[in-house]
């Protein structure tokens, strides 16, 4: 990819010789000079990403060396609070890591994978219907919090007014009414369904935006090449031209999965779930961070978060990541 | 709508039809629920079975809301007019902020790109609320406590805007700001005139986003204000919700369940539209 701007500074890097420091320092200051502008367009969103995102992040990694109740000073004590939590902590190995897992596995390539089938069959209909449809299935996303709840409990409640309880009563599919909130053995399908349920969010409008950029060109020259059916054209040419989308629902997806925690203390209204059955990494470290107010330990777990949706994303740009992208 | 439908009669185009609008309905089922939940009078809120549909409409709910705010210190409205004057005013700066940004990651070379980019990455899965305290450190350290940039700036940093600007900005081929370069075009009348125009998807997306996390955020409230003045409609909501048990609480949460609900379909429907008719008019493939 070449350069837009700036050739001319390239060239003039390029001829200059090296002499020495000194010399190297200058001609760093002077292209940096070159490139005010550019900083200059950044500047408002790095001055508030450093405040706001790389001053904290370093400040939790140092807190998760450290012993620290919120009130007192830290006190530092080296790398143990992360051999207590692979060595000790039951809750954490036991239930939480085995229920992220699974939780994210299902939720975030389910979703990720749905959103696709959902956008590209949208991107099928004639234009003018187009809308209603994107709108019914982007809506649950929009709702968050107390309405969530308000839905999903009314439909999960444990009594026999409980919409699934009343409905699997009336088909005579179940006897008596069930707990499903409070089960430990339906918690954790329930909070994926519902997650599936929102899941439909920002990775679904972008790949709708990305199919519409995709140039209908390439599809009748793809049917000239021996393109068959609509199956191959998806896997030849949109997916390919939507790259960028894709990538990015795919982060948004993970992230979604990832972060998500307080779907099972809106659903089961504690916030430590029944048996841990719906115990997720998030809701550990709300756990210990507002309930035990053992900061140093909550930003330990937050580190090993942050480092585990480190190596997921490298993953992902390795699949869809553009090998000629600088 | 009936029209092109006719036209394009096959079998296949129905059936797609018809299979969509079931998943269609099925994920609107619990929006309509939320929609006609908060027009119910209490006896169809405890009815049984339940049922969906309202069938007395009335507006007891959101009497009982109101009612219960003007009893309290600070109106409803004023949590309404703070949500609003800082969720439209916090989408414009993070549109504004990370458009320019997305523009010189995409189009320019500079030292540290390498270096930001890596950062902006990792920060796609920042979670705030797992540095909270930090933050807080850092606000009231600027002394922004009890103001409304400490709602606006936090969310200043929008990773996510920014990556996406970056990546829709990528699509712009380049040959096409070469050109307008050779036509003696400065940086700021490229950012102006061809940038934004062209990344009009990219900002309705990201203004999606960002409305919905502002509007939605308790944290800001919770954390960094103290005067009840200058706390929002959804830390109000949150604080309602959790505060008064029983018959109250179903009928005042339905109407507000409904309330945080619909600027959010608002803002969608405004973008979506705006999104869809640039898509068709720009020229942009």
């Amino acid at each position: 990819m070449k350069p837009v701007s700036h050739t001319e500074v390239v060239i003039s890097r390029s001829s200059t010789p090296n002499k020495g420091y000194g010399a190297k320092l200058k001609r760093f200051l002077r292209e940096c000079w070159a490139d005010r502008l550019s900083y200059l367009f950044l500047a408002p969103f790095l001055l508030s990403f450093v405040c706001f995102i790389i001053i904290p992040v370093v400040v939790a990694v140092l807190l998760s060396l450290t012993s620290f109740n919120g009130f007192a000073f830290p006190r530092f004590i080296g790398v143990s609070n992360f051999i207590y939590m692979f060595t000790q902590d039951v809750v954490f190995m036991k239930y939480t890591i085995p229920n992220t897992l699974k939780f994210a596995l299902v939720v975030g390539p389910g979703g990720y994978i749905l959103s696709f089938i959902f956008a590209w069959l949208i991107h099928q209909l004639p234009r003018s219907i187009r809308d209603y449809f994107s709108l019914a299935l982007y809506a649950p996303s929009m709702v968050a919090g107390v309405a969530l709840t308000m839905v999903w409990t009314a439909t999960f409640s444990g009594d026999s007014i409980g919409y699934l309880n009343n409905i699997l009563l009336s088909l005579g599919l179940i006897e008596t009414p069930q707990l499903w909130l409070q089960d430990p053995k339906y918690l954790m399908t329930i909070m994926i369904v519902v997650t599936m349920w929102t899941s439909m969010g920002v990775g679904f409008l972008a790949m709708l935006g990305g199919l519409q950029t995709v140039n209908t060109e390439l599809y009748e020259a793809g049917r000239i090449d021996g393109i068959k059916n609509s199956l191959q054209e998806v896997y030849y040419i949109t997916i390919p031209s939507m790259k960028p989308q894709m990538l990015f629902s795919a982060v948004m997806a993970i992230v979604g999965a990832i972060k998500a925690g307080s779907i099972s203390s809106a659903l089961t209204g504690m916030t430590i779930t029944p048996q841990y059955a719906g115990h997720l990494i998030n809701n550990h470290i709300y756990d210990y961070a507002f309930l035990r107010y053992e900061w140093g330990y909550a930003s330990a777990l937050s580190v090993v978060l942050l480092l585990a949706s480190y190596a997921i994303m490298k993953l992902s740009y390795w699949v869809f990541g553009t090998k000629e992208d600088e | 709508m009936l029209l092109s439908i006719r036209r394009n009669f096959t079998l296949s185009r129905v059936s797609l039809i018809l299979f969509l609008t079931v998943i269609g309905i099925f994920m609107f089922l619990p929006i309509i629920f939320l929609f006609n939940n908060a027009f119910k009078p209490l006896n169809e809120l405890f009815l049984f079975p339940p049922r969906i549909f309202v069938k007395n409409p009335t507006l007891f709910n959101f009497e009982q809301l109101f009612l219960h705010t003007s009893a309290g210190v600070v109106p409803f409205t004023r949590y309404l007019f703070n949500s609003a004057v800082i969720a439209l005013t916090t989408t414009f700066a993070v549109i504004i902020v990370s458009t320019m940004a997305g523009y010189v990651l995409s189009k320019h070379r500079f030292h540290f790109k390498a270096f930001i980019m890596g950062a902006i990455l990792i920060a796609l899965m920042f979670t705030p609320e797992t540095v909270a305290i930090p933050r807080y450190l850092i606000v009231s350290g600027l002394g922004l406590k009890n103001t409304y940039l400490a709602h606006i700036l936090p969310f200043l940093a929008s990773p996510v805007a920014v990556f996406l600007m970056k990546q829709f900005i990528d699509q712009i081929p380049n040959s096409l700001l070469e050109a307008a370069k050779l036509d003696g075009a400065t940086d700021m009348y490229i950012f102006m005139r061809i940038i934004i125009p062209l990344t009009s998807p990219a900002v309705a997306t990201a203004a999606i986003i960002t409305f919905q996390t502002v509007y939605m955020d308790v944290e800001g409230s919770t954390l960094y204000m103290t005067k009840e003045t200058m706390k929002t409609l959804a830390y109000y909501v949150e604080a309602m919700t959790l505060n008064i048990p029983g018959v109250a609480q179903l009928s005042i949460g339905s109407s507000i369940g409904l309330l945080m609900f619909l600027p959010n379909l608002i803002i969608f429907l405004l973008f979506q539209r705006k999104m869809i008719q640039t898509m068709l008019h720009s020229g942009v493939k």
